[in-house]
């Protein structure tokens, strides 16, 4: 290493050690998180804690390695934000498993399995992803070569739970594929393929997309031809929704293909066009599917039907109510009151049990994964870089924004998974494959810039085949 | 490049944020106490119902103790005699709230009372729910069961006092109401009852031994001869003009005893004869000699025009302000505006029994740990000197005469010198005439003070000695016993 490398690289720190201490402390939070379920709600201190609680750290501590080695200047935040929300979502999974097992007891009913070791399991599987997508993806701008084969791949995906024999309805939702005793939802793979097929489709496309052909209103709208793409995004959108009933991914892809395409075009007229689509697609829905009928009709008045179709927010907002200011108390609350508490609801057993205090960390420590990684898309050199980093954390976005919003009646209610929190293992999963992508994007947005000519150092190789 | 864009995004990502984060505010903290009372939310319910609540005790037995149930609502409220016991007790409704000690004592049996100080601070680290601690009241339950037993079937209420202390020994009302029935696990059923309750025109739900307010009359002319004794103008032995009828002062309404006839020889009696034939001529006579001030300052010192807190909130007994001399007169007698409670004339027999010292009454006698400990005692206070000890030795004595050659003559208990006093009061309005007893017992060294008002009984005769004074003496021989 030449002297002035090592100077710069003293003047731009990695950051490394900072992770490594918010990991710490992420992970001492959980353990006191446990203990604390496990006192109040009188079970004791959990018997295989000191178990679970060393897998979490040495899982922890390995994310931290492969980072240290193969995205050795990545943003110090991002790995440690997404770890303590898994963290959490464990504990609360514990809790929750906790009040079922307290509950089949009183009731004399046979004892439910806990969640919370398969999910435990579910974080190895996601971990393993992370140091594979690190290890393998050296440079993320060579995932835009697969452009069109992540696209079909991810509708491949999408339309998977359609299949016979395989795909799997639960609780009216089509989004589920079932091999052997395996069960995941592939739109969670989907949501990343598509978003690497926008990046890659629109850095190619923007130019001609961001042609204006005609003006309306002081805006630049495209060609007919040109819209297209955005037709397509849009029946797909409604097909998910109508044949898969799943109103939660619908949204999200069509709200993910619209921003990245106001991204790429830096066309308003583009998020004009969208929103019409939307309001067309809406109405469509609104008028032609009950179960999206159904799903406004209960946002407008839940109290009306508290008993049947709003009994799930419903007792979510009791859970909140309950919770006030400064909650419950972990253990102290009645999170499974809410069905799905450890899946579409773990926000309510959240805010029921940690209160208002806890929402507002929970919710920033989103914004601070967020904001890191649109930080990440802003500070980026490459075109597809940018869109794919702006992409991924407006996917997390906008999935926290509407089941979180859901569940607090901002507004109506859809099925998805809150990120890092809900229990599932796809979801655990793909959003931990996010977090990699982050990293690595990251790593390339704030490596020194001098390392390109030390020919000597691993990291930079990369870098020089490009 | 498209970085104006994604900050433009990130903006409103940002705002997107705001909007979750008002509206959980507003949700936790605006609407929070509107969603945590909804009819439908079983949370409020269930929270409480989580934990075990301390018990109500009566000597050492439950009144109010929480059962554990095994389903969802683990613990159930329940009153072993419900209606026996609720005018202390009170109900623990998770729809209607709480009232009696369940109300009063609520941080105690919650375990919330700074008393637990030690106990939440190691709650407050292993993060458990507070257990709540036990209260004792001063209750006799063979008092109050004698009371309960001989009120049955009629309107009314009795009050029982230890004389010495203040300590409440007995409060018993009917009608009565089944608490348990308030506190079950169906709301459907507690609503029900509630309004079946609510639209009783008996009031079940009056908390009629301290609330219920009546004129006390005959009754009331403890106070009257009180005031005469203390005034140093008269002894039991003053000769007081009872004539068959006595004409108001300043109007021209006739006052008339109660059999119509003169309450001596010539139209004379003494202080002490007067009181034991309940000659209502000499006593609005007496009245008026001593005039409105004398009485009131010595039914004040008795425990009127003062609200106390046992720690259930007592109606205020009244002796109104500012009489005419036929005012004085029928107030003498415990007829006109004066008002009391049941325990307002228990106390004036305590009082009296007392050696003249007026105590004040309570019903905790002890606050305990979730460890049985004994975390505050409830000591004895003197609420005033209502009378010197001769005065009140010397009333004393002639209560003994009314109850053993005068009008309570059902109150005799063979063996024992009871001291005692009948009533009969009209009420303004068109129901039946209230009937009084209160006495005390033994006469020398009191350990019970009681009185007995019954409102209504569908009995044709009213009289105090036919209908209240047999409970009476059922209650001070329960305490005897």
């Amino acid at each position: 290493m030449s002297v002035g490398s090592q100077q710069l690289a003293r003047r731009q720190p990695s950051r490394r050690g900072a992770e490594l201490m918010l990991l710490g402390c992420a992970w001492a939070l959980g353990v006191l998180g446990t203990l604390q379920v496990g006192w109040a709600t009188g079970e004791g201190t959990p018997s295989r804690l000191w178990v679970t609680v060393g897998v979490v750290g040495a899982l922890a501590l390995v994310m931290h390695i492969v980072v240290r080695i193969k995205a050795r200047y990545a943003d110090p935040l991002l790995l440690p934000v997404a770890t303590l929300l898994t963290i959490l979502g464990l504990v609360m999974i514990y809790r929750i498993d906790v009040a079922s097992a307290q509950r089949a007891e009183r009731n004399s009913a046979p004892q439910p399995t806990p969640d919370v070791y398969a999910q435990l399991t579910w974080f190895a599987i996601a971990v393993v992803l992370f140091v594979a997508v690190l290890v393998l993806v050296k440079d993320h701008r060579r995932l835009q070569r697969y452009t069109y084969s992540f696209g079909l791949l991810g509708l491949l995906l999408l339309v998977l739970p359609l299949a016979p024999i395989i795909g799997t309805t639960v609780n009216g939702a089509t989004l589920w594929v079932r091999i052997g005793g395996f069960s995941f939802q592939p739109a969670e793979a989907a949501k990343i393929l598509l978003t690497l097929f926008f990046a890659g489709y629109l850095v190619v496309k923007r130019d001609s997309l961001a042609l204006v052909r005609s003006k309306f209103l002081g805006l630049g709208f495209p060609q007919i031809r040109d819209l297209g793409p955005l037709f397509i995004a849009w029946v797909v959108s409604l097909g998910v929704l109508v044949f898969e009933r799943d109103l939660g991914t619908s949204l999200l892809f069509f709200g993910l293909f619209i921003t990245m395409l106001y991204i790429a075009t830096q066309r308003r007229s583009w998020l004009i066009l969208g929103s019409i689509f939307f309001a067309i697609g809406a109405l469509l829905a609104y008028q032609f599917f009950d179960h999206v009928h159904n799903r406004v009709i209960v946002w407008l008045d839940p109290w009306s039907y508290a008993d049947t179709s709003g009994y799930q927010i419903v007792q979510s907002l009791y859970g909140f109510a309950n919770g006030g200011i400064m909650g419950a108390g972990l253990g102290q609350g009645f999170p499974n009151f809410v069905p799905f508490a450890n899946t579409d609801f773990i926000v309510a057993a959240i805010g029921e049990e940690l209160g208002l205090t806890g929402m507002f960390a929970l919710l920033l420590l989103y914004a601070v994964l967020i904001e890191r990684g649109l930080r990440t898309a802003v500070s980026v050199r490459d075109s597809f870089g940018q869109l794919l980093a702006a992409g991924l954390s407006i996917t997390l976005a906008l999935q926290v924004f509407v089941i979180v919003g859901g569940v607090t009646r901002l507004i109506p209610l859809t099925g998805l998974t809150t990120p890092f929190l809900s229990y599932g293992g796809s979801s655990l999963v793909a959003n931990w494959v996010i977090v990699a992508l982050l990293l690595r994007i990251s790593d390339r947005a704030r490596r020194p810039e001098i390392h390109q000519i030390d020919a000597d150092d691993a990291l930079t190789q990369v870098v020089r085949r490009v | 490049m498209m970085s104006r864009q994604i900050r433009r995004i990130g903006v409103v990502l940002a705002l997107m944020l705001v909007a979750l984060l008002v509206n959980i505010t507003v949700i936790q903290v605006v609407l929070a106490r509107d969603y945590r009372e909804r009819p439908g939310n079983q949370r409020l319910l269930l929270a409480e119902y989580d934990r075990e609540r301390g018990p109500i005790l009566v000597g050492a037995n439950p009144a109010a103790r929480s059962v554990e149930t095994g389903n969802t609502l683990r613990y159930l409220r329940t009153y072993d005699d419900g209606p026996l016991y609720a005018p202390i007790t009170g109900f623990y409704s998770l729809i209607y709230g709480a009232t009696g000690l369940e109300r009063t004592e609520n941080r105690v049996l919650t375990g919330k009372s700074d008393l637990f100080f030690v106990d939440r601070l190691s709650q407050l680290f292993a993060g458990r729910q507070p257990v709540g601690g036990a209260v004792t009241t001063t209750i006799d339950a063979a008092a109050q069961e004698a009371a309960f037993k001989g009120l049955k079937g009629k309107v009314g209420a009795v009050v029982a006092i230890e004389p010495a202390t203040g300590r409440i020994l007995a409060s018993v009302q009917s009608p009565s109401f089944d608490p348990n029935l308030l506190t079950s696990q169906d709301p459907e059923a507690i609503r029900t009852y509630y309004e079946e309750l609510k639209s009783d025109p008996a009031k079940p739900l009056l908390n009629r031994p301290i609330v219920a307010l009546n004129p006390p009359g005959s009754t009331f002319k403890l106070v009257t001869a009180a005031a005469a004794l203390a005034s140093g103008l008269y002894t039991p032995d003053s000769i007081l003009p009872g004539p068959a009828s006595y004409r108001l002062p300043l109007s021209t309404s006739e006052l008339n005893n109660w059999n119509r006839k003169e309450c001596g020889p010539d139209g004379k009696v003494t202080l002490k004869q007067a009181l034991a034939i309940s000659c209502n001529t000499a006593f609005a006579w007496l009245g008026v000699q001593l005039g409105d001030e004398a009485l009131r300052k010595q039914a004040e010192l008795m425990g009127f025009d003062k609200g106390f807190q046992i720690p259930l909130k007592a109606a205020t007994s009244r002796f109104p302000a500012e009489l005419d001399e036929p005012q004085t007169a029928l107030s003498a007698i415990g007829q006109f505006e004066v008002r009391a409670t049941a325990l307002q004339m228990a106390m004036v027999g305590a009082a009296i029994g007392n050696n003249g010292v007026t105590m004040q009454p309570y019903l905790v006698q002890e606050v305990r740990g979730p460890d049985l400990a004994i975390l505050q005692t409830t000591d004895p206070i003197r609420y005033a000197d209502a009378m010197t000890p001769l005065n009140a030795a010397q009333l004393t004595e002639m209560m003994v005469n009314v109850v053993e050659n005068g009008t309570g003559s059902n109150a005799q208990i063979s063996g024992v010198r009871v001291a005692g006093k009948t009533g009969t009061a009209e009420t303004d309005n068109e129901r039946p005439a209230v009937a009084w007893f209160v006495a005390f017992a033994p006469a020398q060294s009191p350990k019970v003070a009681v009185a007995v008002v019954i409102e209504e009984s569908g009995a044709t005769e009213i009289s105090g000695n036919g209908l209240a004074a047999p409970i009476a003496r059922e209650v001070m021989k329960a305490v005897l016993r």
